[in-house]
């Protein structure tokens, strides 16, 4: 297998988010993806000429538009511009980051900008997921993020109580995150109180996965600015640099037909391979904050083992004693996550923009304490797409 | 055997997809819907850096990106014909029953044209530069249809 090998240095110079909400009918795409843009390069203290290249990118079909990247044109700022269109499912917006990194590492293009957006009510996303899978074999398993399988793992290994437990744990503390980010779109103001009767009253979607546990429907847009280490030196804020990135993807395991041993997770394999190639043995000291696509609380608190090669039940003990908290050793999700705010095509770039505002330490309410100087981020879509991407304060490690 | 390939005993599974959708017009489109159907006006924004008048109107100048959504300017009823196809087929999604001109249509004091339904001439007949106006909806209609169609001067 080839050797990924960067030519040089790529940051992210500026972050642009817009209002998240349920309805934008305030904007039409088009305007929706310029508040992005516009404050991404805002942000960045650029001008629309300064980029010299556009990568695009929303879940397809869930607006049940076809080349939204053109009509989008306006809003971007891509007039004389090259421009390429990136839709990898809910991996959209990390696969855009990672595309912006390889595009600028690789010296083609000195200033990328990534803008990922979605406008979930105008669309039918059932019509968009139920497409995704070969409509001979697999179609009628086909469910998208809603699915039961990750809770009745988690039950079948750590018993009801334990587990559901955690799983509305791990949901309150998101929303305990989100309530002090002033962008995360569902703040719900629940307390550790309320588990009892939230465990039983939130309504049942499939098996234990309840209503509380999980995403929400968003329409928004992010944009981050991507630039080589020269290039950075021009934009006014400070550079985050993106060490390494790695994305997984494997379609024939989404029910794992045609296997009785269960196989590796995509998440536990991102995090071998890219931990595996940059020196990193202990993920939880390593890492001073991790952003993680989580789409419902179970899939969160069993993805946590993966991403951080934990055995057992370490993730379960972590999550119970508050090490995943705000003040806790390796926070997570400090924007609230994607249970919060979650446009989709959007969703998988917040994570690496919260990560990276984190690393700048200019979060506000939702700011991790004490300096965050590596953090991590991850991706996740359709059929078991994982992307895992890895940011620095300091330019201070050997390129792989 | 066509094309070289045995498709002797190859199923080919059926499907349909619906596609349902809504459309965001957004506070600068419905504006221009508002002022259509309920004033009988066509309005556009210009930028006041380029000049330039958009019709639609849009939040920023695709030149400049200056954010003019603000600066609204009411156009003249009147313009002209800048291309033209006739549509021949006939399908329920259509807004007129075929054959109908389509054209792209230039009001007095805008520089985009925006595509609307020409009628009351013979499709023979149409020319580019050709002098048209407005015929607004009897009934309001929150699209633009709000404008039934354009007829020559
Ligand atoms: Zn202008």
């Amino acid at each position: 297998m080839g050797r990924k090998r960067k030519n040089r240095n790529a940051a992210i110079v500026g972050i642009g988010q817009t209002v998240y909400s349920s309805h934008r009918e305030d904007q039409n795409q088009v305007e929706m993806v310029h508040e992005a843009v516009r404050n991404a390069l805002d942000d960045a203290g650029l001008a629309v000429g300064d980029v010299d290249c556009i990568v695009h990118g929303n879940m397809e079909l869930f607006e049940m538009q076809f080349q939204p990247d053109l009509w989008h044109s306006l809003g971007l700022g891509a007039l004389g511009k090259d421009v390429f269109r990136i839709t990898t499912g809910g991996t959209t917006g990390s696969s855009l980051v990672c595309a912006a990194d390889n595009l600028v590492a690789s010296g083609l293009y000195d200033t990328v900008l990534a803008v990922g957006m979605q406008k979930l009510q105008e669309g039918n996303t059932t019509g968009g997921i139920t497409n995704m899978s070969d409509p001979l074999w697999f179609r009628n398993m086909q469910t998208g993020a809603l699915s039961g399988t990750s809770a009745q793992a988690v039950i079948g290994e750590f018993g009801e109580e334990r587990g559901r437990r955690a799983a509305i744990h791990y949901r309150i503390m998101m929303d305990n995150h989100a309530m002090l980010n002033p962008r995360a779109h569902r703040k719900l103001g629940l307390t550790y109180e309320r588990a009892d009767e939230l465990m039983k009253t939130s309504a049942r979607l499939v098996g234990d996965l309840r209503l509380i546990h999980m995403c929400s429907q968003s329409d928004g847009a992010c944009a981050v600015v991507v630039a080589s280490e020269e290039a950075a030196r021009r934009a006014k804020t400070p550079p985050v640099w993106i060490r390494d990135h790695v994305e997984v993807h494997r379609e024939e395991t989404f029910t794992n037909l045609f296997g009785f041993v269960r196989p590796e997770t995509t998440q536990r394999y991102a995090a071998r391979k890219l931990f595996g190639r940059n020196g990193i043995t202990d993920p939880v000291k390593y890492f001073d904050v991790f952003e993680m696509y989580d789409p419902s609380a179970w899939w969160g608190l069993a993805w946590l083992r993966e991403f951080l090669l934990l055995e057992g039940d370490a993730h379960l003990r972590m999550l119970e004693e508050g090490k995943f908290d705000l003040d806790g050793d390796l926070p997570v999700n400090p924007s609230g996550g994607v249970i919060a705010t979650n446009p989709i095509g959007a969703t998988a770039m917040l994570r690496v923009a919260e990560a990276a505002m984190q690393i700048r330490g200019d979060a506000g309410e939702h700011q991790v304490a004490g300096g965050v100087r590596h953090a991590l981020a991850s991706g996740f879509g359709g059929t078991f797409w994982t992307a895992l991407i890895m940011l620095e304060k300091d330019l201070e490690w050997e390129m792989p | 055997m066509d094309g070289g390939a045995d498709k002797e005993h190859c199923f080919v599974v059926e499907a349909r997809m619906a596609l349902p959708n809504e459309y965001f017009a957004g506070r600068t489109g419905s504006r221009f819907l508002t002022a259509l159907r309920d004033e009988k006006r066509i309005l556009g924004v210009r930028c006041p850096s380029c000049g330039m008048t958009f019709v639609p109107p849009r939040e920023y100048c695709e030149r400049c990106w200056s954010k003019i959504a603000e600066n609204w300017v009411e156009l003249e009823k009147e313009g002209e014909i800048v291309a033209h196809t006739v549509v021949r087929y006939e399908d329920r999604h259509l807004p007129k029953k075929p054959p109908y001109i389509l054209a792209l249509i230039q009001l007095k004091g805008a520089d985009t044209p925006f595509p609307h339904i020409v009628e009351g001439v013979d499709p023979a007949y149409v020319f580019p530069g050709m002098a048209v106006r407005a015929v607004f909806a009897k009934v309001p209609v929150n699209t633009l249809m709000g404008i039934d169609h354009f007829e020559p001067l």
